[in-house]
């Protein structure tokens, strides 16, 4: 078994078995179960405005070099500059080389799963450079040296006491404060940052091809902060994140806030055209937008999954996964973690690491009732499957046992072959993984095929 | 009156572990007035393998299942899982080939046994009786593959004796899955635990569904626990407290 695969079972199987885990996941995703149908009264039909949100991924993405070139032209046109990364290495020296030229010493960032994908903390970091997390729960993260465990709420699996403790133990304020009292420490704390920050990092839930602007949707106004305030704003985003006009927002905003968090709209929706311009009083110097390819055109290149390049990253199908709910975000040991997850890092770090994720699931297909550009996210892991045994990721063992299986299902007489005593003791012996936790199996002493044949021939 | 011709699909798994599952529905089929034939050469509908993404050895089954089948009006298996593959993956599988058209027509005509009873014959009453309390499991191969919620609901509802109570959680996925449940015991154990909890806690004695492969798990995960929950499939219910 690969690494990966071994690491992943001893990660889930600790977690699962976590009952306190449990709870805190379970009552977290209640309240977010509550709160998605207030947001989706907004829609007059719910199911209509999904589909349309789909098509207009599918024109997207179908037609993706023009539309990011599109994008390129127009902002340009402003003053922004666009850089294109094939893959991590290039973006993190592209960043670099900004932050050297501009003397950076610290970085504000909002939060972006793609910053978390090129490890751009760690970067930073290693370049002797301060990058502070702003998003509360990003920044309650950092804190506590852990990556973000779900896409859209990074401290789910936290309590309001276990953030208490944790400011208490890194900040030395007083322990047992109220969440009021510790979002207004950590917002005094970050107010310094901001004003030190040579450079503003921020990611974007929308490149906006016809207009040539990106949108960044959230709720505590520190990404626009981060954007807005320090001389130099770098955007990093995936080039799936294109949609083809401004006017698709009024669609799309209100549908990655129903079910990213339940919101009709979140607080603050921001649209970035470029930098600060001749005669505007605010906004930064600069602006540099990259876009990352990173795998996504792997992707791209295949039809069957490249639906999976709609997402808009919101996170329902996180939500409703009954396996990621059981061992949480950080099992996965992936950037993108539940369904979506599942689906896209076999292609974006490779089948062989990561085919196991797509086999970890029970098919439930609640993820693909979720979803609100209606991925088919659960047939896309049955596709996965399949091109794994394609390209010949699978085992020696499997395809053998799978062809034993062919030959048993083609022929009625094999599978009337043996009595139930016999198959008991066979089964029960190899699937240990069966009788572990569970009652064992028993077969019944004659098949149903046989007892009908009986009867049946009796009664002749 | 004319009576209707079905052929019955008895899923591999119910062949060989629950066959009193098959003559209950075969039971219940007959008292609703047809006529039940079952295809010996019949073995199994293929999905463990498509599943497993070995497609080639799934379709050389599939295709057996077609023979097997052919110019069957209905098809009526005990098992929303393998009505759904059926109905849903075979039109994947055979897409291009030259046995298009007839699997368009056998989705059409590939019944799970509770709404074959409600949808194609509209009788839901056929005098069962169970005393007690139960609670009703929905398979997410009935829910989401089949779009089955009320037939079974209504089935129950005109059994005898039987209160039928609703668990928090219902649509939520029992953890089976298939090889799912032994490649990542962990999680489908821990996923069967909170479904059984939720039974559990309406304090139901019984644990009804369409489909006996979430019922084996469940049922294994109620034993090792040693909860007081009897697994019951939807057609031993309907058969029981009667004679033909």
């Amino acid at each position: 078994m690969k690494e990966t695969a071994a690491s992943f079972i001893a990660k889930s199987t600790v977690r699962a078995a976590d009952l306190e885990h449990r709870r805190k996941i379970n009552f977290n995703i209640g309240r977010y179960n509550a709160a998605v149908p207030q947001g989706k009264t907004q829609f007059s039909n719910v199911m209509q405005a999904r589909e349309n949100a789909k098509n207009l991924k599918w024109r997207a993405i179908e037609t993706l070099d023009q539309q990011l070139e599109a994008f390129e032209k127009n902002i340009t046109a402003r003053g922004a500059k666009v850089i294109w990364a094939e893959d991590t290495a290039e973006a993190l020296y592209e960043i670099g080389r900004i932050c050297n030229a501009k003397q950076c010493r610290t970085v504000v960032k909002s939060k972006s799963m793609v910053t978390e994908e090129i490890h751009l903390n760690h970067f930073l970091e290693q370049q002797g450079i301060e990058s502070i997390e702003t998003d509360l729960g990003e920044y309650i993260q950092q804190l506590d040296g852990e990556p973000p465990y779900h896409i859209v709420t990074p401290a789910m699996h936290k309590s309001k006491e276990d953030v208490a403790r944790l400011f208490a133990d890194k900040l030395g304020v007083a322990p047992g404060l109220s969440p009021e009292q510790l979002t207004l420490i950590a917002r005094q704390k970050l107010r310094d940052k901001y004003i030190e920050a040579e450079v503003g990092v921020t990611g974007a839930n929308f490149i906006i091809a016809d207009t040539g602007a990106i949108a960044i949707t959230e709720n505590e106004g520190n990404a626009r902060l981060s954007c807005a305030w320090p001389k130099t704003h770098i955007v990093i985003v995936g080039i799936e994140k294109v949609i083809p006009s401004l006017q698709d927002l009024a669609l799309f905003w209100p549908l990655l806030s129903t079910y990213g968090t339940g919101q009709k709209v979140t607080a603050y929706n921001t649209i970035v055209a470029g930098p600060r311009q001749p005669g505007e009083t605010d906004g930064p110097e600069e602006m540099y937008v990259i876009l990352l390819d990173n795998g996504r055109t792997n992707l791209l290149q295949n039809p069957a999954t490249r639906e999976a390049l709609y997402c808009i990253r919101c996170g329902a199908c996180l939500n409703a996964c009954p396996v990621y709910k059981n061992i949480g975000g950080h099992s996965y040991e992936t950037t993108y973690s539940g369904p979506i997850g599942k689906v896209i890092t076999p292609h974006l770090r490779g089948m062989n690491d990561y085919k196991h994720l797509s086999y970890a699931s029970s098919l439930c297909g609640n993820c693909t009732e979720v979803c609100p550009v209606r991925i088919n996210l659960h047939e896309l892991l049955l596709e996965n499957r399949h091109e794994a045994v394609e390209n010949g990721n699978s085992t020696l063992a499997e395809r053998i046992a799978w062809k034993m299986w062919k030959q048993a299902s083609l022929n009625r007489k094999m599978m009337n072959l043996a009595n139930g005593n016999l198959k008991n003791k066979v089964v029960n012996k190899i699937f240990k993984g069966w009788t572990q936790h569970r009652s064992e199996l028993h077969f019944s002493p004659k098949t149903f095929n046989e007892m009908w044949r009986e009867k049946h021939s009796a009664a002749k | 009156m004319d009576t209707m011709t079905v052929q019955i699909f008895v899923p591999c798994f119910v062949d060989q572990l629950y066959p009193d599952v098959a003559f209950n529905m075969v039971k219940v089929l007959e008292k609703a007035g047809c006529t039940v034939q079952y295809n010996g050469n019949q073995t199994c509908c293929g999905q463990p393998a498509f599943n497993a993404g070995f497609h080639d050895e799934a379709r050389a089954v599939c295709s057996k299942f077609l023979k097997d089948f052919e110019g069957a009006e209905y098809i009526v298996a005990p098992s929303a899982s393998c009505v759904g593959f059926v109905r849903n993956y075979y039109q994947k599988l055979f897409e291009n080939s030259s046995v298009h058209n007839e699997v368009k027509h056998l989705s059409d005509r590939t019944y799970e046994l509770s709404e074959f009873l409600i949808k194609v014959l509209g009788k839901d009453d056929f005098g069962a009786k169970l005393q007690g309390k139960a609670t009703y499991h929905d398979s997410c191969a009935a829910l989401r593959e089949c779009r089955i919620k009320q037939e079974p609901r209504q089935l129950l509802s005109k059994v005898k004796g039987l209160e039928l109570v609703e668990m928090n959680d219902v649509e939520t996925c029992c953890g089976f899955g298939g090889t799912f449940a032994v490649k990542f015991e962990p999680i489908s154990v821990a996923m069967g635990d909170q479904k059984i909890t939720n039974a559990a806690n309406t304090e139901a004695q019984y644990l009804i569904s369409t489909d006996m492969s979430c019922l084996m798990h469940l049922d294994g995960c109620i034993k090792n626990k040693g909860r007081n929950l009897k697994v019951l499939h939807l057609a031993d219910v309907l058969a029981n407290g009667w004679e033909e």
